[in-house]
C-alpha cells in the first residue's frame, strides 16, 4: 500500500512536470502571438505626427495655418556628462530648470527605462537649429519635429478654438483614437472639425540591438507608415470682416454675429473679450491665465450666453399677433408714457400717440406690444391663457428660439422660452394671467436667447419668413456639409406678414433724426439698412445695448446682431457697431461722414461698467 | 573517527549534490544575464547581483560541507523541538520588528544582509514533522496524532499569513503530500482539490456551473462506491445533462422572444437546480437508509457543504481576500484584461519566455529580459531569462533536473529504514515541488503572481542558504544511514 502511494505521488510529479512542459511548448514553439509581442518590445516605433488641415476663410484666405516647431527629447540612460552652461545658453533655459529635470529623471529612472521623454516643447526652428549644430556635444538629446498652429489673422480665439495635447480624460473619451502626446482641437472650429483636421499619424520602425542602441531602419523602412495630413476646410467666415468685427468689439463685453441670409453662412462671430491668437498658439502655457480672467474670455457669449433680447423681440410678438389675427397692421393703440394695468404701469418713452404697427416698430413703443401680447394670450380661440401661452411658445420656437439651432459650432446653447408649465410652477396653476407675464411682450422677463438666435431672427426677417440653419463650414474639395444646412426652415408665421415688419425696420433707420425713428444713427447712404434697436434691462448695472439689422432691404446680403453688455440704449453702441460692420462688408470701406462714429466705437471702452 | 568520516563521504548521494551544483550555477549565470545590461560589470563584481550571489554560493557550499562533516547527523532529531519553537518566536517577532517591504513585514535587516524567517521555518517545520511522525506508535488515523501534526503545520503557516506573505504560506499546503504518504486518507486530498476547483469555477464560470460540477462528482462517487453505476447512467446522467443546458437555453429564449420581460423567463436557473437537488436528496437518503449505505450520508453531507462553499466563495472573494490578491486572481483567471496593471508582469514574462522559441536567443542576447520589461527579473521571474535565452530546450532541461532531484529524494527517502529520514525527505521533496510548480507556473501564466523564489536559482542569499541547508540535512541523514545499514 505504501509503495502504491509513492507511485501515485511520483506519477503526480510527472503529470505536473508534463503540464509545465506542454504549456512551455505552446508559448515557445506553437503560438506565434508572443513572438509578435516581443518584436513590439524590441522594435522602436517613432511616431510621425501629421500636419493638421488648414482652415481657410470664405475667400480662400488662410485663417489657421501651420508652422514647424521642435520638441526636445531626452533619453536619460544615454545622457553623459555635458556642458550645462552651453546647453542652457543655446536653449534659453536656466541651470535650475535643467538640474531639476535631470534629478526628476534620476528619480524615475526605473519607470523611464530606455524610453525618451519630452524635456522642452515647441522650440522655434531658429532655437532648435542652433542646438542641432552642437547636438554632438549632448548625447541622449534629440529633436522631434512637429507642426504647430499659426494664425495670420486675428480672427478670435473662441471662433477658431485651440489645439492642445490630449489629457487622460480626453483619451478615455476617445479610446483607440488618441494616445498621450497627441494633439486635438478642444474648442471652436478646431473641435467642430477635429475629424477632418487631425489627419492620420504615421510611424517609422527602427530596430534596437541587445544594448538598446537603435541600429537600422527595420526592413529599410518598408514597414513604415507615412503620416496623412489633415483635410483642409473652408469656413464661411470672412476673415477681413471678422477682424474688423474684433476691432469694433474691443474693450466691450458682448457679441457680434453676422449671417448671410440667403445661405445661413456665418460671416462673423465675435465674442468679446476673446482669446488673442498669440495666446492660442501656445495655449497650454496660458491656460491658467485665461481661466483666471474675471471677464471669462473662454465663455463664448455669441453662442452660449442667454440674454434677454429686449425690444428686438417685439418683432416676433408682432408677427405672431398678425398670424393669430388678434390685430392688423392698421390697428392703432394709445400710449401715454406707458401701459397701465391694475395699479401698475409698464413705462415707455415720449413719442406721438396713437401709433399703428409700422410706427410702433419705428419708434419702439412698449404699450403697443402690451396690447398685442395681451390680445395673443387672451385670444378667445383658446380655452385658457395657459393654452394660448403654449401656442405662443410654439410660435417663438419656430423662429429657432429656446432651443439649439443645430449649427455646426460646438458648445452652442439653446437659451430659454417659458411656457405655461413654467409659470404654473412659479405662480401655481391659475395663479397668473396675461398681465403677470406682460414683460415678455417687450422681450424682458424669463426669456434667454443667444446673439446667434438674434442674428438668425434678423436673417429670417430679411428672407421674409424662413432661415437656413447658421453654420461655419462650407462645402469644399474634401468636405460636404450636412444637407440640413441647405434646407429652408419656415416659421409658423405666414410669409405675407413679414413686409410690414420690414418697412417698420426700414423707417426706424432711415427716417432721419427728429422723426422718432430709434436707429437713425445706423443709416448709411445708399445701403437701405433695416434695423431694430433693443435696450434690455440688466439687473447688474447699465442696460444692455441691442441691435439687429440687415441690408440691403431687397435681396439682403448680410444680417447682423450686436449685443453689448452695459451699453445702455440700443442706438448708443449696438446700432453703430452693427451698421459699421454692414457698411464695411457691403462697401468695403467706411464713408468719410461716418469716420467719427467709427472712431468713437473703436475708442469706446465699456470695461469699467461691466461687473464681472 | 577518520574512517567513519570517510564512510560518510563514500555514501553521499553524489547525484543529488551534482544536481544541486548544476542548479546553483544555472542560477548564477542567469542572474548575470538578467542584470548585465542595466548594471554592466563582471559576473564576479560583488557590487552587482551576480557577484553577490557568487559570495552566497560560497557561503552555502561552506554550510553544506559543515553539515556533512562537522555536525553529528543525530542532533537534528534531538534539536528539532527547540529549533521549531525558536523559529516560531522569530516569525512572530518579525511582524513587530521587521522591515516593511511591498506591503508585508517579513524581513529582518542587518545592514547589508536581509533575512526572512519564513525561509528557515520550512526547515524547522520539516524537522519537527519528521520527529513527531517518526515516533514509535504514531498513526495518522489517531485523531490526537492528526491534530498535533495539523497544528505543527498550521501554526507557522498562519503566522506567515499574518505577515502578509500569503505566497510563502501556500508552500505549506505541500506538507499534505507528506501526510498522505504517512497514511492520511486520500479523500482528504480529494476534498481539498475539489474545494479549489469549486472556488475557481464559481468565480470564473458561474455558481450554477460549480454546483452542476459538484452534483456530477458527488453522485458519480456515490454510484461507484455503492455499486449503482447502471442506475446512475439511467437516471442521474440524463437529468444532469438536461439541467446543464438550461441556462444557455434560457438565454437563447430571452434573446429571441418578443416579451423578454415575462416573469417566467427571468427566474434564476440556479433555483431550479437547487430545487431538483432538494427533491432528490430525501429520495436518495431514504434509499440509503433502506439499503444501509453509510457512504451515501457522507456524500450528501459533502454535497451540502460544497453548495455552502460555492455560496461563500463569492463572499470570500469580495470580502476576505485583499485587494491585490483579488486583482491577481482576477487577472490569472482572465476575468480582467489588464496588460499594464497587475497582469503586466505575467504578460511580459510570457512574452519573454515565448520569444525564446525552441532554442532560445543565446546567452546574454535576450532583448526582453535585459531591458527591464520583466520586473523582479533576477528574483521571482528568473525563469524568464532562462526561457528567453535558452529556449524551450533549456527551460525543459531545467524542469527535468528538478524532476530528477525531487524523484531522487523520494526514492532515497523510500529506501530509508528510519522513519525520521523518510518523513524529512518527503518534506524536502514537497517544499521544492511547491516552489517549482508555483514559481514556474506563475511565469508561464498557469498560477497567480505569487512572489516565491525558484529554489537554488533565484537571486537571494537567505533563500539559497535555506534551501541548501534543507537539502543537505537530508543528504547527510541519508548517507549516514547507508553507512550503518547497507
Amino acid at each position: 500500500m505504501k509503495l502504491d502511494r509513492t507511485n501515485k505521488m511520483l506519477t503526480g510529479l510527472g503529470i505536473v512536470a508534463a503540464i509545465l512542459i506542454v504549456k512551455l511548448f505552446i508559448i515557445q514553439v506553437v503560438d506565434d502571438k508572443y513572438k509578435i509581442d516581443a518584436s513590439n518590445n524590441s522594435m522602436v516605433y517613432t511616431t510621425i505626427y501629421p500636419t493638421r488641415g488648414i482652415i481657410h476663410d470664405r475667400n480662400g484666405k488662410i485663417l489657421v495655418g501651420n508652422k514647424m516647431a521642435y520638441d526636445l527629447l531626452v533619453t536619460p540612460r544615454e545622457v553623459e556628462e555635458f556642458d550645462t552652461l552651453t546647453f542652457c545658453k543655446v536653449l534659453g533655459v536656466t541651470k535650475e530648470f535643467v538640474d531639476e529635470k535631470m534629478q526628476e529623471y534620476r528619480k524615475n529612472r526605473r519607470k523611464i527605462g530606455f524610453q525618451s521623454v519630452v524635456m522642452l516643447k515647441q522650440l522655434p526652428p531658429e532655437t532648435y537649429m542652433k542646438f542641432a549644430e552642437i547636438a554632438y556635444m549632448f548625447p541622449g538629446f534629440r529633436g522631434q519635429a512637429r507642426s504647430i498652429r499659426e494664425y495670420p489673422f486675428n480672427a478670435g480665439g473662441n471662433l477658431l478654438g485651440y489645439v492642445s495635447e490630449v489629457n487622460q480624460s480626453y483619451i478615455n473619451r476617445h479610446p483607440e483614437e488618441y494616445k498621450a502626446g497627441d494633439y486635438a482641437g478642444m474648442t471652436g472650429i478646431e473641435a467642430a472639425r477635429e475629424q477632418d483636421l487631425k489627419g492620420e499619424k504615421g510611424y517609422a520602425v527602427y530596430l534596437r540591438n541587445s544594448h538598446n542602441k537603435i541600429m537600422t531602419r527595420y526592413n529599410d523602412g518598408e514597414m513604415d507608415k507615412e503620416a496623412v495630413p489633415g483635410n483642409h476646410i473652408t469656413t464661411t467666415i470672412d476673415a477681413e470682416l471678422q477682424h474688423y468685427g474684433q476691432m469694433l468689439m474691443q474693450n466691450k463685453v458682448g457679441s457680434l454675429v453676422a449671417i448671410e441670409p440667403s445661405t445661413g453662412e456665418i460671416l462673423t462671430l465675435v465674442s468679446s473679450p476673446g482669446i488673442d491668437v498669440e495666446v492660442l498658439a501656445d495655449f497650454g502655457n496660458h491656460y491658467n491665465d485665461v481661466l483666471a480672467n474675471p471677464y471669462k474670455p473662454m465663455f463664448n457669449r455669441a453662442v452660449q450666453a442667454p440674454y434677454p433680447p429686449g425690444s428686438v423681440f417685439k418683432l416676433v410678438n408682432g408677427l405672431i399677433g398678425l398670424q393669430e389675427g388678434v390685430f392688423t397692421p392698421e390697428s392703432k393703440y394709445p400710449c401715454s408714457m406707458g401701459y397701465r394695468f391694475g395699479g401698475n404701469k409698464l413705462g415707455c418713452h415720449a413719442h406721438p400717440s396713437p401709433l399703428n404697427f409700422e410706427q410702433s416698430i419705428m419708434m419702439s413703443c412698449n404699450a403697443y406690444y402690451c396690447y398685442v401680447f395681451r390680445a395673443i394670450l387672451e385670444n378667445g380661440k383658446y380655452s385658457s391663457i395657459a393654452e394660448a401661452m403654449d401656442k405662443w411658445n410654439e410660435y417663438v420656437k419656430s423662429f429657432g428660439f429656446g432651443r439649439k439651432l443645430g449649427s455646426d459650432f460646438p458648445s452652442e446653447l439653446g437659451g430659454t422660452i417659458p411656457d405655461s408649465k413654467y409659470y404654473n410652477k412659479v405662480y401655481g396653476k391659475g395663479g397668473w394671467k396675461a398681465t403677470t407675464v406682460i414683460s415678455l411682450s417687450i422681450g424682458q422677463g424669463e426669456i434667454g436667447c443667444t446673439p446667434l438666435h438674434l442674428a438668425n431672427l434678423c436673417a429670417t426677417i430679411a428672407n421674409r419668413g424662413f432661415y437656413y440653419i447658421p453654420h461655419i463650414v462650407k462645402d469644399s474639395e474634401n468636405i460636404t456639409i450636412d444637407g440640413k444646412y441647405k434646407e429652408k426652415q419656415y416659421t409658423m408665421v405666414d410669409t405675407l406678414y413679414f413686409p410690414e415688419v420690414i418697412s417698420g425696420m426700414y423707417k426706424a433707420v432711415n427716417s432721419g433724426y427728429g422723426s422718432g425713428g430709434t436707429a437713425s444713427v445706423a443709416a448709411v447712404k445708399g445701403l437701405e439698412i433695416c434695423g431694430k434697436t433693443g435696450t434690455a434691462q440688466n439687473p447688474r448695472g447699465d442696460d444692455n445695448s441691442v441691435f439687429i439689422c440687415f441690408a440691403p432691404k431687397d435681396n439682403p446680403k448680410i444680417a447682423v446682431a450686436a449685443y453689448i453688455e452695459n451699453g445702455s440704449f440700443g442706438a448708443r453702441w449696438a446700432a453703430p457697431i452693427a451698421s459699421l460692420l454692414v457698411e464695411q462688408y457691403l462697401n468695403g470701406e467706411i464713408s468719410a461722414s461716418r469716420k467719427p462714429l467709427e472712431e468713437r466705437v473703436l475708442e469706446g471702452n465699456l470695461m469699467d461698467k461691466v461687473k464681472p | 573517527m577518520t574512517t567513519s568520516r570517510n564512510g560518510l563521504f563514500k555514501n553521499i548521494d553524489w547525484a543529488l549534490v551534482l544536481c544541486y551544483l548544476v542548479l546553483i550555477v544555472i542560477g548564477w549565470i542567469n542572474i548575470y544575464a538578467s542584470i548585465h545590461s542595466s548594471e554592466p560589470s563582471s559576473i564576479f563584481d560583488p557590487s552587482g547581483r551576480s557577484g553577490k550571489q557568487f559570495i552566497w554560493m560560497g557561503i552555502s557550499i561552506v554550510a553544506a560541507v559543515l553539515i556533512i562533516f562537522a555536525f553529528n547527523p543525530r542532533i537534528y532529531e534531538s534539536l528539532s523541538l527547540a529549533v521549531y519553537i525558536s523559529v516560531i518566536i522569530l516569525l512572530i517577532a518579525v511582524i513587530f520588528l521587521g522591515t516593511e517591504a511591498k506591503g508585508s513585514r517579513s524581513w529582518f535587516e542587518f545592514g547589508q544582509v536581509r533575512f526572512q524567517p519564513a525561509e528557515i521555518s520550512k526547515i524547522s517545520t520539516s524537522l519537527m514533522l519528521a520527529t513527531i511522525m517518526g515516533q514509535f506508535g504514531f498513526k495518522m488515523s489517531k485523531t490526537r496524532n492528526f491534530l498535533t501534526v495539523a497544528g505543527i503545520i498550521l501554526l507557522p503557516m498562519l503566522i506567515i499569513i499574518a505577515q502578509n506573505e500569503t505566497g510563502s504560506a501556500l508552500v505549506y499546503v505541500g506538507f499534505a503530500f507528506v501526510l498522505y504518504r504517512e497514511g492520511l486518507s486520500g479523500w482528504l486530498l480529494f476534498i481539498i482539490g475539489m474545494a479549489i476547483v469549486l472556488f475557481i469555477m464559481t468565480l470564473m464560470v458561474s455558481p450554477y456551473a460549480a454546483i452542476m460540477f459538484l452534483a456530477v462528482v458527488t453522485s458519480f462517487c456515490n454510484a461507484v462506491c455503492t455499486g449503482q453505476m447502471k442506475d446512475w447512467w439511467k437516471k442521474y446522467f440524463p437529468t444532469l445533462l438536461v439541467l446543464s443546458f438550461i441556462p444557455s437555453a434560457l438565454r437563447k429564449i430571452i434573446s429571441t422572444t418578443e416579451t423578454p420581460g415575462t416573469f417566467l423567463l427571468n427566474f434564476n436557473p440556479l433555483y431550479l437546480l437547487l430545487a431538483v437537488i432538494g427533491i432528490a436528496i430525501p429520495v436518495v437518503v431514504y434509499h440509503a437508509y433502506r439499503k444501509r449505505h453509510i457512504f451515501t450520508y457522507l456524500v450528501v453531507a459533502a454535497l451540502a457543504s460544497g453548495i455552502l462553499l460555492v455560496y461563500s466563495a463569492d463572499f470570500l472573494f469580495n470580502n476576505v481576500l485583499q485587494d491585490h490578491q483579488r486583482k491577481r486572481i482576477e487577472v490569472l483567471l482572465g476575468m480582467k484584461e489588464d496588460p499594464s496593471g497587475v497582469g503586466y508582469n505575467v504578460n511580459q514574462s510570457m512574452i519573454a519566455i515565448g520569444s525564446g522559441g525552441l532554442l532560445g536567443k543565446g546567452y546574454l542576447n535576450g532583448t526582453q529580459t535585459t531591458y527591464g520589461f520583466v520586473p523582479e527579473q533576477s528574483t521571482d521571474f528568473i525563469f524568464c531569462t532562462i526561457g528567453e535565452e535558452w529556449g524551450f530546450v533549456g527551460a525543459t532541461t531545467v524542469i527535468l533536473i528538478y524532476v530528477f532531484l525531487i524523484g531522487r529524494i523520494i526514492h532515497n527517502a523510500e529506501r530509508s529504514k528510519e522513519s525520521f529520514t523518510r518523513i524529512y525527505g518527503y518534506c524536502v521533496a514537497s517544499c521544492i515541488f511547491m516552489h517549482l510548480f508555483i514559481n514556474i507556473g506563475m511565469t508561464i501564466g498557469l498560477m497567480p503572481v505569487i512572489g516565491i523564489p525558484l529554489p537554488f536559482i533565484s537571486y537571494g542569499g537567505s533563500s539559497l542558504l535555506a534551501f541548501t541547508v534543507l537539502l543537505f540535512i537530508f543528504i547527510v541523514l541519508d548517507s549516514n544511514e547507508k553507512r550503518y545499514f547497507v
